[in-house]
């Protein structure tokens, strides 16, 4: 999967998460958190979600790396690159 | 020859859990729907745990558990369960407060309690907001040092009226008290403030009803009646499980035991390393509860302004050795509306809860045991006569729990009802660094209590689970049709 398509991936596993947020207004480098109203139930959805859907295994001391989309691409693109959407 | 509960169960699957509190039960329903083979073992009756209710003659249906949660709870209900749970979580209107300091009614949200604050008690806006703003940001992994006394004192010396306000509730929701690290107040206490308190409508048996139907579809097998005896461990690992007799074999066991059972009963000291062994010792548990249940009779009503719940005390001030005495001063009364359960034929309900030591209990022999009994529902029902007049001649039945029966139903150690204290979070956690694929669920920490603590704490434990089982090589039945 190329970085485009992680990006797409992670936009609907988000709106999944928060159906009420505008997810096209968001800025890549800017934290989640600042923009959305998301806790940390709902960063732990979506590496269930991405563990469900693509076999990506990420230990909690990594959850860090999804604080914001860039930081949450460019951690994954390693990981996923093999993987088909 | 008694009945066979394991009659219908596997000789192996991928997790076991141990116990059907809304923790194991949430656990079991995460892994039955990712594809996981999954048995789910109660030691009692009926699934649910603590989240319970029982039945009287007269068509009365208490509710065990305590009333009121988060909103929170419809977003946990909605993704982990289903939307026909999530869409039953409906508003609580009125909590009231009762006490020689302050009589008053809120609907229990950030805004009417910053109106509160500034109006009644006259403190500062600023103070007020910056008060808030501190318990919203406050996390699990922030440091412990400040207990939630000192930080009230930070923001409202001297203010015993005000703690009290900002207290009570928290520590009837979950056993916290004063000399608790703040972080487990503020947590909790901002659940509640983001938009006030909910119950479930149509009452627990309802709820629990339609949370086995959801695992029925998601093939968990369910045993009842089924203590689990040990935890079988070999070469460091689980293997296994005993009970009723049958060895059932599992990579992983997720217990929603009390920790210490699960530890010192279902493991056993000599498979636990001497430093983690004294650390989970020294794990204290939470305080127990009683809990007086009242029914009316069939053309008795309790007028609606009474409110849902009401925090009332009779003592001068607000300290935590009081709420714990046997000499009760401080009650919540829960007042149970007919349209809870509109469904049925319910009547107008009262729980009065308290929280009490298991210490003051566990020693009486038979006749002073049911003594205390009787008088705990004698001096309800005269603290009750404030609030309802006549209430004696309107309640057609009323009954106590103690310490011993909260002990008799969940096995919990000393009756606990919510759990342990802050520090059997750390230890809860680290199980599986002990002795892989072990896995605990219950409520500790105080945060990991309540109906939303332990639903979202069996939602982390699972994906733990699902990772540990994944890394193992063992992929779902999911997953593999998916690839």
């Amino acid at each position: 999967m190329a970085p485009e398509e992680i990006r797409e991936v992670i936009i609907e596993i988000l709106g999944d998460i928060a159906p009420d947020e505008d997810l096209g207004s968001l800025d890549d480098a800017v934290a989640f958190r600042e923009q959305l109203e998301l806790d940390s139930m709902d960063f732990l959805d979506i590496v269930m979600e991405l563990r469900k859907r693509y076999r990506v295994q990420i230990p909690e001391e990594e959850y860090g790396q999804l604080a914001s989309m860039d930081s949450t691409v460019s951690y994954l693109t390693p990981k996923m690159a093999e993987i088909a959407k | 020859m008694p009945k066979d509960f394991l009659k219908n169960i596997q000789d192996r699957y991928d997790v076991v859990v141990i116990g059907s509190g809304l923790g194991g039960l949430t656990a079991a329903n995460i892994l039955g729907r990712s594809g996981r083979r999954v048995l789910l073992l109660e030691q009692h009756y009926k699934l649910g745990g603590l989240a319970t209710w029982f039945k009287r003659p007269g068509g009365h249906i208490f509710d065990i558990s305590l009333h009121g949660f988060p909103y929170g709870m419809v977003k946990s209900c909605k993704r982990y369960w289903s939307s026909e749970i999530a869409d039953s979580i409906v508003p609580l209107e009125g909590v009231r407060f009762d006490n020689p300091m302050f009589s008053l009614t809120t609907k229990y949200n950030r805004e009417d309690f910053t109106a509160l604050l500034e109006q009644r008690f006259g403190i500062e806006p600023a103070v007020i907001k910056a008060f808030f703003d501190t318990a919203r940001g406050m996390n699990f992994y922030d440091e412990q040092e400040t207990t939630t006394g000192q930080l009230f004192e930070k923001f409202f010396p001297g203010r015993e009226d005000v703690v009290r306000l900002l207290m009570e509730p928290i520590t009837y929701a979950n056993g916290s008290t004063l000399e608790d690290p703040a972080i487990t107040y503020g947590i909790v206490f901002s659940n509640f403030m983001s938009k006030g308190v909910y119950v479930f409508r149509g009452g627990t048996d309802h709820l629990i009803k339609l949370m086995q139907k959801e695992l029925v579809a998601n093939g968990v097998d369910i045993a009842i009646n089924s203590p689990a005896e040990k935890i079988l461990i070999e070469n460091g690992k689980v293997v296994g499980i005993q009970v009723g007799g049958r060895t059932i074999q599992t990579p992983v066991v997720v217990s929603n035991a009390n920790l210490r059972n699960t530890l010192f009963q279902l493991v056993g000291e000599e498979y636990l390393d001497r430093n983690f062994c004294d650390q989970a010792q020294a794990v204290r548990v939470n305080n127990s509860s009683t809990q007086v249940y009242m029914a009316l009779g069939p053309d008795e009503t309790v007028d609606r302004s009474t409110g849902d719940l009401l925090f009332s005390s009779t003592a001068a001030r607000f300290q935590t050795d009081l709420l714990l005495s046997r000499d009760i001063t401080s009650r919540t009364f829960s007042f149970y509306y007919p349209d809870m359960r509109p469904e049925s034929k319910a009547r107008h309900l009262i729980v009065s809860s308290t929280n009490a030591r298991w210490e003051d209990w566990a020693d009486l022999d038979e006749e002073a045991y049911e003594a205390s009994k009787q008088d705990l529902v004698e001096t309800t029902l005269d603290a009750l006569e404030k609030y309802l007049p006549n209430c004696r001649e309107k309640i057609v039945h009323a009954e106590a729990a103690t310490p011993r029966t909260f002990h008799h139903y969940t096995q919990h150690f000393h009756g606990s009802s919510f759990g342990t204290k802050f520090e059997g979070l750390e230890v809860s956690r680290a199980l599986p660094q002990q002795i892989p694929g072990l896995y605990h669920a219950g409520s500790v920490g105080i945060i990991m209590s309540g109906w939303l603590g332990t639903i979202n704490y069996g939602v982390i434990v699972s994906n733990d689970v699902d990772n540990y089982l994944m890394s193992a090589g063992r992929s779902t039945t999911a997953a593999s049709s998916a690839s």
